[in-house]
This record gives C-alpha cells, sequence and structure tokens, in this order.
C-alpha cells in the first residue's frame, strides 16, 4: 500500500545527515579520513543510494499496480477511512523490515569495506613508494 | 517476476562496476545500488508477504514481466539524468562554449 515510505523517510534524514557531515569533514580536513581509510559522508552515500534506489522504484511499482496516484491524496488506501489502519499496519511491517534490511546490509558493506581498507594498510605502510591509492 | 529481473540488473551493473574498479566515471557504482535497494526492498516484501499471506513467491505472468522491463528502465533513465546532470566527460561543457565561440 505505501510501505516504501518507511525507507524514504530514512532516506530523507540520511541524506540530511551526509549533507552535515560532508560539511563537517570540509571543515576538519582530509587528514584524519586518510588515518581512518573511509569518510563517513562516503558510508553515508552508499546507504542513501540504496534507500534511494529502493523508494524511487518501489514508488514505480506501486504508481504501475494504482496504490498510488498523481493527485491528493497520493495513496488509494487513504481515499477509504477503513484502509487507513491496515495501511499503517503495512507501512509499519513490511516499510519497517525493509528499511532495516537496508540498514542491516549497508552496516555489513561498511564492514567489510573497513576490514579490507586496515588489512591494504600495512602493506601502503612497508611499501610508501607504491603508493596506495 | 519483476524481483528477479531488478535482481539480474543489479548482478549485471555491479559486474560491469567491477570491470571498470576503482575508476567509476559514469557512476555505475550508483546503477548498481539503486538495483540493489530495490531488491532487497522486494525480496523482504515477497518474504513477508509469502510467510504472513501465503500464496506463490514469484508472480510470473506477462503483467509482472513488464513491470520489471519498466523498472529497469527507469533505473536506467535515473542514471543517466545523474549521469547528463553530473556531465563526467564534459560533452555538455564543450557544447556550451562551442556555442559561444559560434554566436560571438
Amino acid at each position: 500500500m505505501a510501505c516504501f515510505l518507511v525507507p524514504m523517510g530514512e532516506a530523507i534524514v540520511a541524506t540530511a545527515v551526509q549533507k552535515v557531515v560532508e560539511n563537517r569533514e570540509k571543515k576538519v580536513g582530509e587528514e584524519r579520513i586518510k588515518k581512518t581509510g573511509l569518510s563517513w559522508s562516503r558510508r553515508l552515500s552508499w546507504l542513501n543510494k540504496l534507500l534511494w534506489g529502493g523508494t524511487i522504484l518501489l514508488a514505480l511499482e506501486h504508481l504501475w499496480h494504482g496504490e498510488v496516484v498523481p493527485w491528493p491524496p497520493f495513496l488509494t488506501a487513504m481515499e477509504n477511512p477503513a484502509n487507513v489502519s491496515p495501511m499503517l499496519h503495512e507501512m509499519a511491517i513490511f516499510g519497517g523490515a525493509m528499511a532495516i534490511t537496508i540498514t542491516v546490509v549497508w552496516g555489513i558493506m561498511i564492514l567489510v569495506a573497513e576490514l579490507k581498507a586496515k588489512a591494504a594498510m600495512p602493506k601502503v605502510r612497508e611499501n610508501p613508494a607504491s603508493g596506495g591509492a | 517476476m519483476w524481483l528477479i529481473m531488478t535482481a539480474l540488473a543489479a548482478v549485471i551493473a555491479t559486474a560491469i562496476w567491477y570491470v571498470k574498479a576503482p575508476e567509476d566515471k559514469y557512476k555505475l557504482g550508483l546503477l548498481s545500488l539503486l538495483f540493489w535497494g530495490a531488491t532487497i526492498m522486494w525480496l523482504v516484501d515477497h518474504v513477508i508477504a509469502y510467510i504472513t499471506e501465503g500464496g506463490e513467491f514469484f508472480e510470473i505472468n506477462l503483467d509482472a514481466t513488464l513491470l520489471g522491463v519498466a523498472v529497469i528502465v527507469f533505473a536506467l533513465f535515473v542514471w543517466e539524468i545523474v549521469l547528463v546532470v553530473s556531465d563526467p566527460k564534459g560533452v555538455l561543457k564543450k557544447s556550451a562554449k562551442k556555442v559561444e565561440t559560434t554566436v560571438s
């Protein structure tokens, strides 16, 4: 019915956080980023791409199935008050599970990337002439 | 069906991104993450619906296939918009300069 609205909410918040973090990183400079590997703005950009990609394509699917319309109230479930409660229930169960799964997958992505970056660090230190970029 | 088609698109986009990595001039990383985001969300949707409501896990019919095609086309369209706006090859800048010199 409208499950994609939950990941969309998370995407809006994550995008705002990414912008704030980007500005903060610009002020701090790249020194800290170089020490730790990946910057937080880059990590958050992965989460945002996953969330926005899913949201946009799920919105298309809902439009295809007639659950979303381009005129108010936009959600067909909102036209009938009896459908509002099942819609909210579906948003909580399906949308919540989607948002949590995407966040968990993103967490695993970061963990793997961090481990790879840490494993690559000593090699770069041992042989600085080879660069490391 | 659209879940299978989107997952296939995600796998192909990721493979192409990996071949070109670490260079990501054409934002293939973005394209693969767009597809993966939708694939994960639909997978969760299908699993919960299958557990709670039962029925077939995959909907295989013409409508579902057409939706799969529409989803892939739409994702490619979004990616191309981002690509053209960011203009990594500078094609638009070059065209604009050419027009400027022709006018002046």
